[in-house]
């Protein structure tokens, strides 16, 4: 009797377990792997609101799954090869760490879409897509320059890859096309994720002068810390301020919804290539969140360099460009290429740090 | 009215070995009444968490990898604790072994021998080893507690290998990312079968046969139980509390380096900042679940890569949190321990009608 019991019951997920999977094989399957957690109001949590819009978008055609908190190493493999057998169709891999990984299964995968989010290796089933965050970097420094009343801004940086570094730099230059002795103190905390470290990086450079904060890290404690102490700071990757309603100027919003069911539709469509795509504010997927707690001059002035990026009259890189080290780049009134930009290894004059080489 | 802990006369052997399997059932139960409360079918989520993960040839592959590592560490952890000495401190080992290890294909890239292998299995071992003789050196020179000594040493070790990868030991042509060069050929250990599975899985159910057979078989064993459960006994047997320390850390150091170079050399082939999620800690879990039996740790540290695997799969499959995995680990522990105490001692209700004492 019992081993009749057991033999149903073991019947019964079998089919409840084969029905799901039926139903699914007629959508199209869209996963995503994610490196923090989805209510980290940052980098991750703008990923699942891409997802969750698409999702939207798309209806009943299309099923999305996501896996969180998946650690950069071994495990990375593991969830990126699960997804590939459990029949997703395409996979976004949004953490730089993911690469290797990705681009191992993919080689076992050939039929199955990869996307890695910020990385430089791709194939024929494997495409990067990373958004140029340096154009809200150069309306933030901007912005900087004109409300603080020390011209020191403290930046709060996580690893010193490309992308941030040209952050860093075209702040700076915007910050510094205001105030040509504008300052930047800046701290690595060596984490995308860690708000202790994050909160106690916020607080040594307030001690250090800085009015301003700003971070390329993923939390919103940095933004919390501005407005316990009464100063402003920059949101990171999603609007945060509800953190920090007197403190926040604006934030630089990651809006990967329009990618993401661009690249979906690719899929449904047939029509899905390799590529690396590079989107900014013409595109929308970097936009400045509602800009407050400023005058209105100064506001007028960051929509305006908005709108310039947008139509292309304005260039974050635009040269001549003097490096740290003295040296000279880019032509007069030229920008610098995309390559420049995303091998960036340098730091622009005036930057109060130092690279390792 | 209050309850206390009355110490049983006799010790139930059978008891003692059931207590797990009480453990995982308890598990079970209150992990189906998890489920049931998220609005899940508790059937259908156990077999996502439980079975899932071995119905496939792939997923039983990434179960051995998971698994092997919790094992190696497990069984140096057994014998560590069977002397009565708590090493806490394995992860820090486990990161010091794929350190010393990794320094092979970082300074000699090109060599490619199986000897280069060899050399950085040995190194990884060494360095895990040396890692744990620093809790072992103050333990017996000033009498420092080594639980404390050791898991402060997890972050010195975390620590150091977070800025080697960050700094010096970075791969040169790696555009400033966080990770070494990847590992070639001899500096990979070679895998079995077509996934993922390494000779590390090998070593691992190798040394915990090696130490099964210590345990039971020699005086060395003998000497590591005595002067975990009788030390003034041992110690007129002649034996030294002093080496008993020494040997414990340095051989639980060894094991937990030997898994951390397997897997730097293994699964994940290069050197990142985060080596283990934590192996060096599930492992302690993993030595009490087997019951501080080399053998017993085999199965313990399957069950516990099934906690891992089925973690993930239970959120990829029914959209939970991946914490799930992280609560049914907790879960394991603090049955296990709660078996093991009932087992040891019954609760007695002391009736509060006579005078209260004081308390």
């Amino acid at each position: 009797m019992k081993i009749k019991l057991t033999a149903i019951a073991a019947a019964a997920v079998m089919a409840a377990l084969s029905a799901t999977s039926i139903q699914a094989a007629a959508k199209t399957k869209a996963c995503w792997v994610y490196v923090g957690s989805v209510g980290d109001f940052g980098w991750t949590y703008e990923h699942n609101e891409g997802r969750k819009n698409a999702q939207k978008h798309f209806g009943d055609k299309v099923e999305t799954k996501f896996v969180e908190n998946v650690a950069e190493g071994a495990d990375a493999e593991r969830a990126i090869e699960r997804f590939a057998r459990s029949g997703c169709d395409i996979i976004f891999a949004t953490s730089f760490g993911y690469m290797d990984p990705v681009m191992k299964v993919a080689k076992k995968f050939p039929k199955v879409k990869f996307e890695h989010a910020t990385g430089y290796k791709t194939a024929k089933n494997v495409t990067t897509y990373n958004a140029k965050f340096h154009e809200g970097r150069f309306v933030a420094g901007k912005i900087a320059a004109k409300v603080s009343k020390s011209g020191v801004a403290g930046y709060i940086v996580s690893f010193p890859i490309p992308e941030v570094i040209a952050g860093i730099n075209a702040f700076m230059l915007g910050a510094q096309s205001v105030n040509p002795d504008f300052k930047v103190k800046i701290v690595w905390v060596n984490s995308w994720f860690d708000p202790g470290k994050e909160a106690d990086a916020a607080k040594v450079l307030v001690s250090q002068g800085a009015d301003i904060l700003l971070q390329h890290t993923d939390s919103a404690a940095p933004m919390q810390i501005a407005e316990q102490k009464g100063i402003h700071a920059i949101g990171q990757a999603s609007d945060q301020s509800k953190f920090g309603p007197k403190a926040q100027l604006t934030a630089i919003v990651d809006n990967w919804t329009p990618y993401y069911i661009r690249r979906i539709q690719a899929v449904i469509d047939g029509t899905w290539k390799t590529q690396s795509s590079w989107d900014g504010m013409k595109e929308g997927t970097v936009s400045m969140a509602p800009f407050k707690n400023m005058p209105d001059d100064v506001a007028k002035m960051a929509a305006d360099t908005v709108a310039g990026i947008k139509d292309g009259s304005i260039h974050p890189f635009t040269g001549p460009i003097t490096k740290q080290d003295g040296t000279v780049v880019g032509e007069k009134g030229k920008p610098l290429d995309d390559g420049a930009i995303l091998g960036m290894k340098w730091y622009v004059k005036g930057i109060d740090d130092k690279l390792s080489k | 009215m209050k309850l206390i802990l009355e110490k049983r006369p006799e010790r139930s052997k059978k008891m003692a070995l059931l207590s797990p399997i009480l453990a995982i059932g308890l598990t079970v139960l209150f992990g189906a009444i998890i489920f049931a409360a998220r609005g899940l079918n508790p059937l259908t989520a156990l077999y996502v968490f439980f079975i899932e993960p071995v119905t496939t040839i792939w997923s039983i592959e990434e179960l051995i990898v998971k698994a092997a590592p919790l094992i190696l560490i497990g069984v140096g952890l057994a014998v560590s604790f069977e002397a009565k000495v708590w090493n806490i401190g394995a992860e820090g080992q486990l990161i010091m072994g794929a350190l010393a290890g990794s320094m092979i294909p970082i300074f000699f890239t090109g060599w490619q021998s199986p000897l280069t292998l060899v050399a950085m299995l040995v190194l990884g071992m060494i360095g895990g080893a040396l890692f744990g003789a620093i809790p072992a050196f103050l333990k017996t020179r000033f009498n420092a507690n080594e639980i404390l000594t050791s898991l402060m040493l997890v972050y010195v070790a975390g620590y150091l290998g977070d800025w080697l990868v960050r700094g010096p030991w970075r791969d040169p042509n790696g555009y400033n990312f966080p990770k070494s060069v990847s590992f070639e050929g001899w500096q990979l250990l070679p895998t079995i079968g077509e996934g993922r599975v390494h000779i590390g899985a090998l070593l691992a159910v190798i040394a915990a046969l090696a130490l099964a057979f210590m345990m039971s078989k020699t005086l060395k064993g003998f000497e590591i139980k005595i002067m975990g459960n009788a030390p003034r006994a041992g110690m007129f047997a002649g034996f030294s509390p002093k080496k008993t320390v020494w040997f414990a850390m340095l051989l639980s150091g060894a094991l937990a380096g030997l898994a951390g170079i397997s897997e730097v050399a293994g699964p994940s082939g290069q050197l990142q900042p985060v080596i283990s999620p934590g192996y060096g800690f599930t492992a302690i879990i993993v030595a009490f679940l087997g019951r501080l039996n080399p053998i017993g740790v085999i199965f313990a540290g399957v069950l516990l890569a099934i906690s891992y695997l089925g973690g993930e799969s239970a959120q990829m499959t029914l959209g939970i949190s991946a914490r799930i995995g992280q609560v049914f680990q907790g879960m394991l522990l603090f049955f296990i321990l709660a078996c093991d105490t009932l087992i040891l001692y019954r609760v007695k209700l002391l009736s509060s009608t006579k005078p209260a004492t004081g308390g």
